[in-house]
């Protein structure tokens, strides 16, 4: 099992995006994607440094791909995404837009965002040059186990949601700039101050959800720890960590000592919650009732 | 050319008071998770949609079969015999989401007319080409995160009708990318056809106030003589740093009807009324109002005013992303 990490779902000053990639530079990992997904507005604060993170974690032998947004709607949009293909990696696609857009017979990977629930789509894709799929965090074990069958016949690699505050929605309208009162052309970037999102309670303080611009994530921080042996075994060669602000190359760190048996079932998740004691963990799109739920034997 | 009306039917008897309330063209769904409206009592079994299709043809109407959820893996039979039947009852079109079984019903199907879906997401004329191009689709229903201008600017750069919502519920998501209800319930609306599952809603009355919750969070709190609305996901009360209230939309539902003028210019073919869940009295009246505002544009005659708010049930309605405020 090999590990990717997704691209940084939230917004931090340059300084801080380019560190995270030198850091994961030296982590134990085996695949970055990167580039922006959420919103196309903050790309030209961090559009420069691009190249050299992408050499940066070349040099390091990982595999380095650019993620196209997740909701294309304007002409600007258009264009970043008709361009991603002229950066000199792979492309993962995360709107169908970025398909349509790439040259004939280009090979290109699928994230998260793309519906792939079943083996039509899975096919339709991988006659289309699909190499690699992240599937939807939301798709239970039964769907994942029969997925993966799919795609050893069609020649595609399957990768899962292994760790992160899940994507669980996304907007035309962003949510940091109304709950200012500002419209979203003058968002002021109200999301800059929350690196892993801010923060949604219900109306009795229970942790709920996270808002990240047009985007809504999980409050939880999605584990596989519990399905490990199940997924591998039912041939899913990657796990997807998704970046957070605080000790994430320590947590690739955990997640590669937990594939390679240094840490055990149980312990991984263990571990988590001891580097912090906030970071509340689920796994229920996988094996529970609700995405909500954590699961353990 | 008079823009068309598309309305709802969960049921015959809607179906019916829809055709004869004028309605240009009818959608519904077959009684299972094949359809994005999947509620208990509601949408029709194989023999019902012949006799609908029948109907609304005799009646010079036109019928679309909805299958726009995303087939389950390892059972995706169950969505390609509902293309089947859909097209074997007669249906105008089918209303599809998934590429997956959009290129099988391209493929198995070829004179089976293609609309994709309003949960298929197609943002931008680029991704609508490319459903064109690589299955044959005809028409496209617009997410709901599009405004006026950005919808002309769609129209100009492609060949492929637009249809888009212009009264009922709002969704303030993109449609067919959102997790939310599944993360709380365990239902979505993506697998199953539904969002906010009135089977995971409780309300707790301590003589006071009244809590709605959803699958056991509280998204709405009111004092006793207040009403309390569905607990909808993106339309509940939460709180986040120092702000308390709707911080994704407000319960309000999407009244576009002044609009019309300016959808038209912007190149749209079909409005669409969402509300397959809704009653048949209610379809016949918002039909024969928007048959009366199309009508009267097509004649170069003033539109009727606020022809539709007595219908939204004293909600708050808004016009939702098509004016660019809303955002």
């Amino acid at each position: 099992m090999q590990l990717t990490v997704g691209p940084n779902q939230f917004f931090w000053a340059a300084d801080r995006w380019a560190e995270l990639y030198q850091e994961l530079a030296s982590a134990p990992v085996d695949r970055v994607v990167l580039g922006e997904q959420v919103c196309s507005k903050r790309l030209p604060f961090f559009q420069e440094r691009i190249p050299e993170a992408i050499e940066v974690l070349q040099a390091a032998g990982k595999d380095v791909m650019l993620t196209s947004l997740a909701l294309v709607t304007l002409k600007r949009e258009r264009k970043q995404t008709d361009a991603l293909a002229e950066m000199g990696v792979s492309v993962e696609v995360n709107d169908l837009t970025a398909l349509a857009n790439l040259p004939e017979g280009m090979a290109f990977t699928v994230g998260p965002l793309i519906n792939v629930y079943n083996e039509g789509t899975l096919n339709w894709l991988a006659e289309r040059g699909a190499t690699r799929i992240c599937l939807p965090p939301e798709l239970p074990m039964e769907s994942v186990e029969v997925l993966c069958k799919a795609a050893q016949d069609a020649g595609v690699e399957i990768e899962v949601w292994g760790h992160g505050r899940l994507p669980l929605a996304i907007s035309g309208r962003c949510y940091h700039a109304r709950m200012h009162k500002r419209a979203k052309d003058n968002c002021q970037f109200a999301c800059e101050d929350d690196p892993d999102g801010l923060d949604v309670r219900t109306l009795e303080d229970q942790p709920f959800l996270a808002m990240n611009g047009v985007q809504t994530l999980s409050d939880t921080y999605a584990c596989a720890d519990e399905q490990i042996e199940a997924l591998t075994s039912a041939g899913v060669t990657a796990l997807r960590l998704s970046p957070q602000s605080k000790g994430f190359a320590e947590i690739c760190g955990l997640y590669r000592q937990r594939l390679g048996g240094d840490l055990g079932r149980g312990a991984l998740a263990e571990a988590l919650r001891a580097m912090d004691s906030e970071m509340r963990l689920s796994n229920g799109f996988l094996t529970g009732k609700t995405g909500v739920e954590w699961a353990a034997e | 050319m008079v823009m068309e009306i598309v309305c709802p039917a969960g049921t015959p008897a809607a179906l019916r008071a829809a055709v004869k309330a004028g309605a240009h063209t009818v959608y519904c769904g077959f009684n299972n998770e094949t359809n994005a409206r999947n509620f208990p009592g509601l949408n029709f079994d194989r023999e019902e949609m012949i006799e609908g299709v029948a109907f609304a043809k005799a009646h010079g109407s036109k019928v679309l079969v909805a299958i726009n959820t995303f087939p389950r893996a390892g059972a995706e039979h169950i969505w390609h015999e509902a293309v089947a039947d859909a097209q074997a009852a007669g249906a105008h079109a089918v209303i599809l989401a998934d590429v997956g079984l959009l290129a099988y019903a391209a493929k198995n199907h070829p004179n089976l007319r293609l609309h994709l879906s309003v949960q298929a997401a197609a943002a931008n004329a680029d991704v609508i080409n490319m459903y064109a191009r690589d299955f044959g689709v005809k028409r496209v229903v617009l997410p709901r995160v599009l405004s006026v201008p950005e919808i002309a600017a769609i129209n100009a750069e492609t060949e492929v009708e637009t249809e888009v919502f212009v009264f009922g519920g709002l969704c303030v998501m993109a449609e067919g990318r959102c997790s939310l209800s599944s993360y709380a319930t365990g239902l979505s609306p993506n697998m199953n056809g539904v969002c906010s599952p009135a089977s995971h809603v409780e309300y707790e009355d301590d003589g006071e106030t009244l809590d709605a919750r959803l699958g056991g969070y509280t998204i709405h709190r009111v004092g006793k003589d207040e009403g309390a609305p569905y607990p909808t996901l993106c339309k509940g009360c939460f709180k986040a740093g120092e702000a308390t209230g709707h911080l994704f939309e407000d319960p309000v539902s999407l009244n576009a009807e002044q609009l019309i003028p300016q959808l038209e210019k912007a190149g749209v073919t079909a409005l669409k009324i969402e509300g397959r869940q809704r009653s048949r009295s209610y379809v016949a009246q918002v039909v024969r109002n928007f048959r009366r505002a199309v009508d009267a544009l097509d004649a170069g005659q003033p539109m009727p005013e606020g022809f539709l708010a007595s219908l939204s049930e004293g909600q708050a309605t808004t016009t939702g992303a098509y004016k660019k405020t809303w955002r």
